[in-house]
């Protein structure tokens, strides 16, 4: 079946820090029969400026990301439950009353996380490939809480191929700039993770959120641990780890 | 003893100590069972959504309950006062003891009388105040200060509790919880029965009766309010409901979040002093309603908060409390619901970074068992401490250029460019060890990615670009 004409909002940690795993999303996406498309003004979606309360700057960021996408046709895909619940969820607060509350909602209907775009609204049936591998998966708290996605992971790995994972719907400890601002605090959780991660006996840690994941796969590094750490769409784009 | 300013200082002393390890054994454990019981209970969720509009309710008509509620519990022969700060509580307090000619009170636990430092107070004016909640004892004995709302010892291991008895107390060592229980079970009967004037907070006020609810496990609460000859109860003015059965609902939810249990073991009910066909009962009841900024909060973004029924469940979920402890809070509120609580009532001053010591995970709303907007409430007061310029210089500066780079895509994109090259002799196989500058500390614990030489927009640039 063709699939529809999607386009691509990377984020700023992936476009800068793991572009791989953005040529991943763009595999597995094709893979799943879409169109990939990706608006060439995006950036950033202002989100770490929302969370330390510099809602100014958080505004124009949005406005500049809307203007980027509102033009644009399709699902709004986005390979990060933060990101993407940003737009959904705060853009529409942030311009509510104003303006742009009408864009605001239109971009807001159509972002989709990327494991819930192709497990919900696809239903492409993709697997991870992976190997015989055995996976730990950490659910990011925005994609879980923000976004209610607490199924699609059971979708798309084989139950097979899953170890448990103790806590694995806990927060990791990132929280974006929480992890400079607070180093120590958000140590002390992502140890505590790690420390399960690691009796879990799995040999690769795999999420649906970059950022949680560069805290946990330089933490795991820092340790000196064996565990590799994947983004989902790069076993469903069929890489190895 | 002076204690670090910041919430960073004071977690940083607390992490990876007996204490922290503690407190993230206790948390599990309540944890487990407060979802085995909400699990078992079908209605939950509706209970949750009816108790949740209960509290607004009863916060929108504070002024038209409280009335209510006093003239219900002067119809009854007790007493309410009502306090605008913590001095003026203090003061009304002090009067009762002075009038009544009490030098000994037992206390059964209150957070309120924590906020206002009663003891300390009394203390100055001669009046020994004893805790009788088997926590508060404890800390009470070791000069400590509760960590969390429900369970204030959270933080303590049982040895060294035994160890604590055996010093101050004078018996023999042992490390048993029944004989740790029953050693100052035997130590608080004879101040119980000494004291004048027994000292209790309020889980919950009823306005249609005058009455007041307290909820404890130990009895110590019954106890404190029926054997001394004066009640005074403490009361934060927002805990109140109209009606017995918005009393029930709020009691569905209350233990079920906070311990797991489906009600507490005592559910004591206080409506004016003994009347003459009761065979004990105190001759006086007073109510001191204290206000204490908590107007200043009902008029702000953060009125909501004032619905908390204090269960303690979004401490217990939070992993942050769970890795360093509610000392490090710096305040007698701790975890999410004390970082929102704390700067409302006392001030943005020093406690503005309270609301940055979150993950904003939301677990904390997850279980709210008035499904209080925890997060969103966390990110009003960042908004206020970003708006009144507290955040870090390197912070604000940084963040600034970084939403101006983020509107221009060409220079985001240079940006990017620079970011690899600068970062390029500090990597080795793609991490960076040690970053310097303010990201220094995320380089104590973990790798950081090297920027990539090739962005993915490069790269789309390159591939795929028309």
């Amino acid at each position: 079946m063709e699939g529809p004409k999607v386009q691509l909002v990377v984020t700023c940690l992936v476009d800068a820090l793991a572009p791989h795993v953005g040529r991943a999303t763009v595999s597995a996406l094709e893979k799943a029969g879409c169109d990939v498309e990706f608006p060439r003004d995006q950036t950033c979606c202002g989100q770490p400026a929302f969370n330390v309360g510099m809602v100014d700057q958080a505004r124009d960021m949005a406005k500049h990301t809307l203007d980027a996408l509102d033009t644009t046709e399709g699902p709004i895909v986005v390979p990060s439950g933060s990101c993407a619940e940003m737009i959904v969820h705060h853009y529409p607060e942030l311009f509510e009353g104003t303006a742009r509350e009408e864009q605001a909602a239109r971009v807001a209907e159509r972002t989709r996380e990327f494991s819930q775009f192709l497990v919900d609204d696809l239903e492409a049936g993709l697997r991870a490939a992976c190997g015989g591998c055995s996976i730990a998966f950490h659910y990011s708290c925005h994609g879980l809480r923000g976004l209610g996605l607490d199924h699609q992971a059971d979708e798309l790995i084989d139950d097979d191929d899953r170890v448990e994972l103790v806590g694995d719907k806990e927060c990791c400890g990132f929280g974006g700039l929480f992890s400079v601002e607070m180093p120590a605090v958000s140590a002390a959780i992502m140890n505590d993770k790690l420390d399960k991660v690691e009796a879990s006996n799995a040999e690769v840690l795999v999420g649906s959120d970059v950022s949680c994941l560069l805290h946990l796969e330089g933490g795991l590094r820092r340790r000196g641990s064996s565990v590799a750490v994947k983004h989902v769409a790069e076993l469903l784009a069929g890489d190895q780890p | 003893m002076s204690q670090p300013v910041s919430f960073l200082g004071r977690a940083e002393h607390l992490i990876g100590t007996k204490e922290a390890a503690a407190v993230g054994r206790g948390v599990v454990r309540f944890t487990a069972k407060r979802d085995k019981t909400v699990a078992e209970f079908p209605v939950m969720e509706e209970i949750r959504d009816r108790a949740r509009a209960i509290r607004l309710h009863s916060l929108d008509n504070l002024d038209r309950l409280l009335g209510q509620f006093a003239d219900q519990l002067g119809d009854a022969g007790g007493h309410v006062h009502f306090a605008a700060d913590a001095a003026e509580a203090r003061e009304i307090v002090s009067g009762i003891l002075d009038r009544t000619g009490s030098r000994l009170a037992v206390k059964s636990k209150s957070m309120v009388s924590e906020e206002i430092e009663l003891n300390e107070h009394l203390g100055k004016d001669g009046v020994e105040v004893v805790e009788t909640d088997l926590g508060e004892f404890i800390a009470q004995l070791a000069d400590d200060t509760p960590s969390h709302i429900i369970a204030p010892v959270l933080h303590w291991v049982r040895q060294d509790i035994g160890e604590l008895f055996a010093k101050e107390l004078g018996v023999a060592y042992t490390e048993e919880p029944t004989e740790l229980n029953a050693i100052a079970r035997e130590h608080l009967r004879r101040i119980f029965l000494e004291a004048d004037v027994g000292i209790s907070g309020v889980n919950m006020a009823v306005a249609e009766s005058g009455s007041v609810i307290l909820v404890t496990n130990e009895g110590n609460g019954r106890f404190t309010t029926t054997a001394p000859r004066v009640h005074i109860a403490l009361m934060g003015m927002e805990r109140i409901v109209p009606k017995w059965e918005d009393a029930a609902v709020i009691l569905e939810v209350l233990a079920r979040s906070a311990t797991g249990q489906h009600l507490s073991v005592y559910t004591n009910v206080v409506t004016g002093p003994r009347r003459e066909e009761d065979h004990d009962g105190p001759e006086e009841v007073h109510v001191v309603v204290i206000d204490n900024g908590r107007s200043e909060v009902l008029a702000g973004p953060t009125a909501e908060i004032l619905a908390c029924i204090r269960c303690g469940a979004c401490l217990n979920v939070c992993p942050v409390f769970r890795s360093v402890g509610g000392h490090a809070y710096g305040s007698v509120y701790s975890g999410p619901i004390g970082a929102i609580v704390t700067p409302g009532l006392q001030g943005m001053d020093p406690w503005w970074d309270l609301p940055y010591a979150s993950t904003l995970c939301g677990a904390c709303e997850e279980v709210c068992p008035v499904r209080i907007q925890i997060p969103s409430m966390l990110l009003e007061l960042r908004k206020q401490a970003a708006s009144e310029g507290r955040l870090p210089g390197w912070l604000e500066a940084g963040m600034r250029r970084y939403s101006r780079t983020a509107q221009r895509p060409e220079k985001w994109a240079r940006a990017k460019k620079w970011a690899a090259r600068l970062t390029g002799p500090l990597s080795s196989r793609g991490w960076i060890k040690r970053i310097p500058g303010p990201g220094r500390g995320w380089t104590d614990h973990r790798d950081f990615p090297r920027p990539a030489k090739e962005s993915f927009a490069e790269w789309w640039e390159k591939n795929r670009g028309s």
